[in-house]
């Protein structure tokens, strides 16, 4: 803070905002094209200004049968993904990075390797196993699967967090006194937490942009993806983009609303 | 560790059962299942027939060769960008966190979305095209996705999945960058290093566990993501998750389908084996 | 601080946990039954006119968004009784079905899909024996070759006849001013269309010729039912003949002019509507958006013509229960409803599929299904015309087949190799395909009695 230097200051912006340009550029052309008359998606040159609106396509595409349904059985599936896969992903993160035992890389690698798999190619086992368990067309049957795809990374994500904290720390608690469970709630958790958190917000997203799995464990239960994604491939193009714009709507107003503890707990303050 | 009356390997066992059985049963077991396909000719007998049929498929090599290109331009790329975009927003400057958020954004955009968007940026009557001829650059549109210049394609696709998935590695960079900037952050700043020095000398050594696990998520989810490719591209840059599926969906091949599943399990197992031994991360670095 | 920071996540977690809650009361142990349903899962039909519950209707057809909102809110009102009607990808389609056989847990009632899935699903022995239906539908008009496609090379029938299309070209009347001399728009010639695409190409300096070559297009019906019969009279039969290669070259020819970004078109709709092309080729209900949103704009035309006749694919999509479908009489009663003569005029005013009936067209149709329907009836009855078939006799692989169609035209025009090769090589694909399938060769092929052989 004390003598930073007005040149820094000013890379510093020009960059953060070139790349903040970069990223919003495309967002913006895509709300723009979802909320242009039908025939303005053709013109040419096609305006870059929001002159002329129309909610026309996007009002259709919303009050279509099942949308709305299906954006709330998104976010269910969503957190009860993010949720679960903590429970599941967190423990195990944290074995592989504070235990020494035989096969240890080899667990690692094993984990990792149930994500290198193209998941389109299982559809048929997991509809098939799913449909036995009777879980089919449910979203939580997503939502297991969700989890399976989410959960090496979360391992991956919470053992490099844990990784990084040191072991003296809690070792230094535990001869101190503490029980190696409280020393590591007390020390190492909360030293992990922004570790879980991009973990957690990396499952959400996973959930919510899932195709595949979605489109074929549900039938009646759509997720959002699992609908839209017949609109995106099939519908005229005014119709892709409100598609398309209506599935980045929803996810960007939740990391708005978790963007205040998330950041907290990255350290970034939302000033 | 390990002061308890329980053998020393039995808590890290009940931490890990959990987490691997559920993958042993939902995923491990199915792709098993799944991969046993390959290996067997459509009639169901035992029989290389699906490997064959890969790989004198007119665009398996095409397909190879185009998977590992994109990866070897993209990851690069989103490296940086997601370095420099982290460090940004860990600045104590104002409107930090804006940025941040700015930045996340397109974690929230599905792949089909983005291939779309960048369409409709690339596309012949395309905003790009728009902008050019607005500024008098240009008379009439080019065509940059044509078939005739495979470049300009996988010049786009690069740009567009730099820009659809940098959120990711960004999201895991940051996660690992505030635990240890701060103390020798501004230690470093004492001793009057320069950004790149501090960069070099301080933060990527005490990132590399989550710069491999940055590393290891991008590169299998590159391994397997093709909606990008597949929207500007079309059939002209096959990449082997595309081509899998289109044997699976397309075709109703799940041998030969399995069999591409395979080459992509191979080669993902390949890459992430070399970051973890790269960026191997030895306990006694980090017992500080 | 650190206490903060953990409060912050115990609170998230329970706000998360509390978002959970309403969407789990409602579905406790999930069983096949969805909850908005009927009482009991299986109750006894109590009156036989009202199915006790909503008929599932899974269908690859009518995927776009306002046309499964039409088929929801016009076309199946005044069926009355609740019907479920779910659009999907083929992909997810086959898988879905052959996941609940395999399961031995059907959900789904009614099956809508082209012709072509139907020999899958028959395959996936997903597929009910519908003749106790067909003969209560003896008095509708069907077309009989319809009819006889439909019973999947089988003597049963499993797929009834829904509705039909077909491929045509659609055209920017801006091309109009170039049409070579003497050429007539209802009757032109394979060779013209690229003297039309050079004109254009010379006078703009843009090709605006366009084809359907993006992942999702049907380029492979192009080359299946059109091309193929136009040069050479068959299809399989003379897959690598002296006359395939004429017509390569010529198709080559005609390449010049066509937009070189057609390998990113699904839809020719999208091109045309921009202005990308003038002129495309593709299946109607692909085209029929641009002379719906600008009927002043474009018209329409029958396919070229070329040195053996005018080559042009009918497009067959059916209706068919699933083996095992929970709602056997509901499911019925709905394909009764759907092959009625008003309910088949309907679909056409609606979204533009034609009937499967011989039953005449009123007039107050709207203009973009007039636009259409002229084109569709003038290429079905031109003097020249040589009907193709889909391929038949495939079951899983005429994906496969498709697939070795579509590499043989993007590797001779697109990759330019040389054609006598590519022919052999990707003909040696076919002819393993027909041989493992044991197909037989279908119109216009010559009837063979083995599996049908390239020559």
């Amino acid at each position: 803070m004390k003598g930073r230097s007005w040149v820094g200051d000013v890379l510093w912006y020009a960059g953060a905002i070139a790349l903040a340009l970069w990223v919003l550029a495309p967002i913006y052309l895509i709300g723009l094209l979802a909320f242009s008359p039908r025939m303005a998606v053709y013109r040419w040159p096609r305006p870059l200004l929001p002159l002329e609106l129309s909610v026309e396509t996007m009002r259709f595409f919303v009050t279509a049968t099942g949308t709305l349904a299906a954006t709330w059985n998104s976010i269910v599936v969503a957190l009860f993904t993010m949720i679960l896969s903590l429970i599941l992903g967190a423990p195990a993160g944290y074995a592989l990075a504070r235990f020494f035992f035989p096969g240890r890389e080899a667990v690692r690698m094993g984990i990792l390797m149930t994500r290198m798999f193209p998941m389109a190619i299982l559809s048929i086992p997991l509809a098939v196993t799913f449909i036995r368990m009777g879980l089919y067309d449910t979203p939580w049957a997503v939502a297991l699967v969700h989890t399976a795809m989410a959960l090496p990374f979360v391992i991956l994500i919470t053992a490099s967090v844990f990784t990084a904290i040191p072991r003296d720390l809690e070792e230094a608690a535990m001869t101190l006194g503490c029980s190696p469970l409280s020393a590591f709630l007390r020390i190492s958790l909360p030293l992990a937490l922004p570790g879980l958190a991009a973990a957690a917000l990396f499952t959400f997203v996973i959930s919510w942009n899932e195709v595949f799995a979605a489109a074929i464990l549900t039938l009646r239960q759509r997720t959002l993806p699992a609908l839209v994604i017949t609109v995106l491939n099939e519908s005229p193009l005014y119709f892709r983009f409100a598609g398309g714009f209506f599935m980045v709507a929803p996810a960007l107003v939740i990391l708005l609303i978790i963007r205040r503890y998330l950041f907290h707990l990255w350290g970034v303050s939302g000033r | 560790m390990g002061n308890g009356k329980a053998p020393e390997w039995l808590l890290p066992l009940a931490l890990l059962a959990p987490a691997a059985l559920f993958l042993t049963f939902f995923i491990a077991i199915p792709s098993v299942q799944a991969l046993q396909l390959a290996f067997h000719s459509s009639s169901g007998s035992g029989s290389l027939e699906p490997f064959r049929r890969m790989v004198s498929d007119t665009r398996f090599l095409p397909a190879l060769r185009n998977t590992l290109i994109l990866i070897a331009l993209i990851i690069p790329i989103q490296l940086v960008l997601a370095l420099t975009m982290a460090l940004i927003a860990q600045s104590r400057r104002r409107g930090a966190g804006f940025f941040l958020y700015v930045y996340a954004i397109p974690l929230a955009i599905s792949e089909l979305a983005a291939g779309l968007v960048w369409l409709a940026i690339f596309t012949e009557r395309g905003y790009l095209n728009v902008i050019l001829h607005g500024l008098g650059w240009i008379q009439r549109p080019v065509i940059f996705l044509s078939y005739e210049r495979p470049l300009g394609i996988l010049l786009a696709v690069v740009v567009a999945e730099a820009w659809r998935a940098t959120a990711i590695v960004m999201v895991t960079l940051v996660a690992g960058l505030q635990m240890i900037l701060g103390e020798y952050w501004e230690a470093a700043e004492v001793f009057g290093a320069n950004l790149i020095q501090k960069i070099r000398y301080v933060v990527l050594p005490l990132l590399r566990p989550s710069l491999q696990a940055a590393l290891i998520i991008r590169t299998l989810f590159a391994f397997q993501t093709f909606a990008v490719v597949v929207a500007l591209g079309g059939g002209v840059l096959p990449v082997l998750a595309s081509e899998a599926y289109n044997w699976y969906v397309g075709a109703h091949n799940p041998h030969v389908a399995a069999a591409y599943a395979l080459v992509i399990l191979v080669l993902s197992a390949i890459t992430t084996g070399l970051y973890l031994r790269l960026l191997r991360v030895r306990p006694e670095e980090l017992g500080r | 601080m650190r206490d903060r920071r953990l409060w912050t996540v115990f609170s998230l977690l329970l706000a998360l946990l509390l978002a959970c809650q309403p969407a789990a009361t409602p579905t406790p142990t999930p069983t096949a039954a969805p909850p908005p349903a009927a009482p009991s899962p299986t109750p006894p039909p109590p009156t036989p006119t009202a199915p006790p519950r909503p008929v599932l209707f899974l269908s690859t057809q009518l995927r776009p968004v306002e046309e499964a909102e039409k088929m929801r809110n016009v076309i199946l009102k005044p069926f009355g009784a609740p019907v479920e009607f779910i659009p999907e990808d083929e992909g997810p389609f086959h898988d879905r079905i052959r996941a609940e056989i395999q399961a031995g847990k059907v959900t789904v009632d009614v099956v809508g899909a082209l012709h072509g899935n139907f020999v899958t699903l028959l395959k996936d022995n997903a597929l009910e024996d519908l003749a106790a239906l067909m003969e209560r539908l003896k008095d509708r008009p069907m077309v009989s070759q319809f009819v006889e496609l439909g019973k999947l090379g089988t003597d049963r029938p499993y797929c009834i006849p829904w509705m039909q299309a077909t491929y045509i070209l659609a055209i920017n009347k801006k091309a109009l001013d170039y049409l070579p001399a003497g050429a007539d728009l209802n009757a032109l010639t394979w060779d013209q269309l690229r003297q039309w695409g050079e004109n254009i190409h010379k006078a703009t300096g843009e090709r605006k010729l366009g084809f359907p070559l993006g992942p999702k297009g049907l380029i492979h019906r192009f080359v299946q039912g059109y091309l193929y019969p136009s040069y050479t009279g068959a299809f399989v039969t003379t897959y690598k003949s002296p006359e395939a290669v004429e017509m390569w070259k010529a198709f080559k020819a005609l390449w010049e002019h066509v937009n070189p970004q057609s390998t990113t078109y699904d839809f020719m709709q999208e091109p045309l509507l921009a202005e990308e092309v003038w002129i495309a080729w593709d299946h109607t209900a692909r085209l029929v958006n641009a002379f719906k949103e600008r009927p002043n704009d474009f018209i329409a035309a029958p396919v070229p013509a070329g040195p053996k006749g005018r080559g042009f694919m009918p497009v067959l999509a059916c209706l068919g229960i699933v083996k095992g479908a929970p709602n056997r009489e509901g499911a019925e009663a709905l394909i009764e409803f759907l092959t009625r003569p008003e309910t088949q005029l309907t679909i056409l005013r609606e979204v533009a599929f034609f009937p499967v009936l011989d039953i005449p067209i009123p007039a107050d149709m709207p203009v973009h299904v007039r636009i259409e329907g002229e084109a569709v009836v003038k290429q079905s009855r031109a003097p020249d015309a040589i009907p193709a078939l889909l391929p038949v006799g495939l079951g899983g692989k005429a994906g496969e087949f498709n697939k070795v169609n579509r590499d043989t035209l993007e590797r001779i025009v697109l990759k330019g190799e040389e054609i006598e090769k590519v022919l052999q090589e990707e003909a040696a694909n076919l002819q393993a395909i027909l041989n493992e399938t044991g197909a037989a060769c279908w119109p216009p092929d010559p009837p063979s009695t083995g599996p049908c052989t390239v020559r």
